[in-house]
C-alpha cells in the first residue's frame, strides 16, 4: 500500500478506484509513456486527476449499486411474501420505513403525486445504507482490495461528490420537470422572472436570484451530504494514524457519533428533496 | 474527488432504483398497509357495534325481567287474594256446617228428650196406676181412673 508517510496515507484513502482513458503520449507514474489514448486503471492519484471526464470510479459505482440492489431485493422480498395480516420481522421494518416516509410526505408535501413517496423512501434507504459502509473500519476493505492488486479502494459513495452530485442532479431535473408540468412554460418563467419584487423594473434581478437559488438547491443537496460524510471521513482516516492501542478511545466515540449523523444525513437529503419536489407543485 | 463518467453513470443508477422503487415495492406494501389499516378500522366499528346491540339486548333483558317481575307479582297478589276467599269460603262453610250439625244435634236432643220424658211419663202412669192398685188393693177400674190418670201424667 503506498502509504509510507501520513500525507500519502490520507491521500491513498481517499482517493478512488478510477478506470479511465489516457491520452496518447502520456507518462505514466512507472515511466512508460501511452503509445495511443487508451483505457485502464490509474496508478496514483495524479493519473486519476489526469483522466479528466473520462473516467469512472468504479468503487462508487459498485458500492451505490450493491446498496441499492441491498434495498430493492429487501424490500422487493418483503412486498413478495406481504401480509395484510399480523406482520413480522422483516415486514415489520419494512413497514416503519414505508410509515416514516407516509408521515415525512404527508406532512410536507401537499400535492397529490404518486412518484413522491417511493422517490423519498429511495432516497432515504439508499442513502442511508451506503453511509453505513462508513462504519466499516477504513482499512478494512482497502487493505482486502489491495491483496487483490487493487491500488486504491474506497467504499463509501457518499463521500465520492459524483454520487451525491448523481442523486441530486437527478431530483433536480425532477425539480425542472414538476415545474414546468404543474405551472406551465409561462407560469413558471412568471415565477421567475416577478418573484421576489413583483415589479417590471426589476425582472433582471429577479431572473437573477431565483434561477441562483434554483441552482443551489441541487448543489446544496449534494455538497451537504459529500461534505459531511467526507469530513467524517477523513477523521476516522486521521484517528487510523494514530498507534493501535489508542485508537479505539477517539474512534469508538466518532462512530458513535455517527449513528446519528448517518440516518439524519439520510434524512436531510430526503426531507428538501420532498420540501423542494412541493414547491415545484405550488401553484402561486 | 475528480468529477466525471461517475456523475452521469450515478444519475442512471438512481433513475432506474426510483423507477423500480416506484413501480415494484411501492404498490404492493402500501395496498397490504392500507388493507390491514380497513381491516382494523372495521373490525374496530364491528366490536362498537357489537357493544351497541350489547347494551341494546341488555336493556331489552332488563325490561323484560322487569315486566316478568311485574306478572308474577300481580300472579302472587291474584292468588293470595284467591287463596284467601277460599279460606273465608270455606271458613264459612264450615260455620255453617256446624251450625246445621249443632241444630241438627239440638233437634234430635230434643226430640230423645220429648220420646223419654213421653216414656218415663208412661211408665210413671204405670207405676202409679201399679202402686195404686196395691195400695187399695183392688183393681181399679182403669177405664174410670183414666181420667184422673191423664191429668196426673200432664202435671209430670
Amino acid at each position: 500500500m503506498a502509504a509510507d508517510t501520513p500525507v500519502e496515507y490520507i491521500k491513498h484513502h481517499l482517493t478512488n478506484l478510477t478506470y479511465g482513458k489516457l491520452p496518447a503520449g502520456y507518462e505514466r507514474a512507472d515511466g512508460s509513456v501511452m503509445q495511443e489514448a487508451g483505457w485502464s486503471f490509474a496508478t496514483t492519484a495524479q493519473e486519476a486527476t489526469d483522466m479528466g471526464f473520462m473516467a469512472i470510479h468504479v468503487d462508487t459505482m459498485g458500492w451505490s449499486i450493491a446498496m441499492g440492489l441491498l434495498f430493492l431485493g429487501l424490500f422487493r422480498f418483503a412486498a413478495s411474501r406481504v401480509t395484510e395480516g399480523v406482520p413480522t420481522g422483516l415486514q415489520n421494518l419494512v413497514e416503519v420505513c414505508f410509515e416514516f416516509i407516509q408521515g415525512l410526505v404527508r406532512d410536507v408535501f401537499h400535492g397529490k403525486n404518486p412518484l413522491i413517496a417511493p422517490l423519498a423512501l429511495t432516497i432515504f434507504v439508499w442513502i442511508f445504507l451506503m453511509n453505513v459502509l462508513k462504519l466499516i473500519p477504513v482499512d478494512f476493505i482497502p487493505s482486502l482490495a489491495h491483496a487483490m492488486g487493487l491500488e486504491y479502494f474506497k467504499i463509501v459513495p457518499t463521500t465520492d461528490p459524483n454520487a451525491t452530485f448523481g442523486m441530486s442532479f437527478g431530483v433536480f431535473l425532477l425539480i425542472l420537470f414538476y415545474s414546468f408540468k404543474v405551472k406551465g412554460v409561462s407560469g413558471f418563467s412568471k415565477e421567475l422572472a416577478f418573484n421576489p419584487f413583483n415589479h417590471w423594473s426589476m425582472i433582471p434581478v429577479n431572473l437573477l436570484l431565483e434561477i441562483l437559488a434554483l441552482i443551489i438547491k441541487p448543489i446544496s443537496l449534494a455538497l451537504r451530504l459529500f461534505g459531511n460524510m467526507y469530513a467524517g471521513e477523513v477523521v476516522f482516516i486521521l484517528i487510523a494514524l494514530l498507534p493501535l492501542w489508542i485508537q479505539w478511545t477517539l474512534n469508538v466515540p466518532w462512530a458513535i457519533f455517527h449513528l446519528l449523523v448517518i440516518p439524519l444525513q439520510a434524512f436531510i437529503f430526503t426531507v428538501l428533496t420532498v420540501v423542494y419536489l412541493s414547491a415545484a407543485h405550488e401553484d402561486h | 474527488m475528480n468529477i466525471n463518467l461517475t456523475l452521469i453513470g450515478q444519475s442512471i443508477a438512481f433513475a432506474i432504483f426510483v423507477w423500480f422503487c416506484v413501480k415494484y415495492v411501492w404498490p404492493p406494501i402500501t395496498a397490504a398497509m392500507e388493507a390491514r389499516q380497513k381491516k382494523i378500522a372495521d373490525g374496530l366499528s364491528a366490536a362498537d357495534r357489537a357493544s351497541l346491540d350489547l347494551e341494546l339486548a341488555q336493556e331489552k333483558a332488563a325490561k323484560e325481567l322487569r315486566t316478568a317481575k311485574e306478572e308474577a307479582a300481580a300472579l302472587i297478589d291474584q292468588a293470595n287474594k284467591r287463596a284467601a276467599q277460599i279460606v273465608e269460603a270455606s271458613k264459612d262453610d264450615a260455620r255453617k256446617e256446624g251450625e246445621k250439625l249443632i241444630e241438627q244435634a239440638r233437634a234430635e236432643i230434643q226430640q230423645e228428650r220429648v220420646q223419654a220424658r213421653d216414656a218415663l211419663r208412661n211408665e210413671v202412669a204405670a207405676l202409679a196406676v201399679a202402686g195404686a192398685e196395691k195400695i187399695l188393693e183392688t183393681s181399679v177400674d182403669g177405664k174410670a181412673h183414666s181420667e184422673m190418670l191423664e191429668k196426673l201424667a200432664a202435671e209430670l
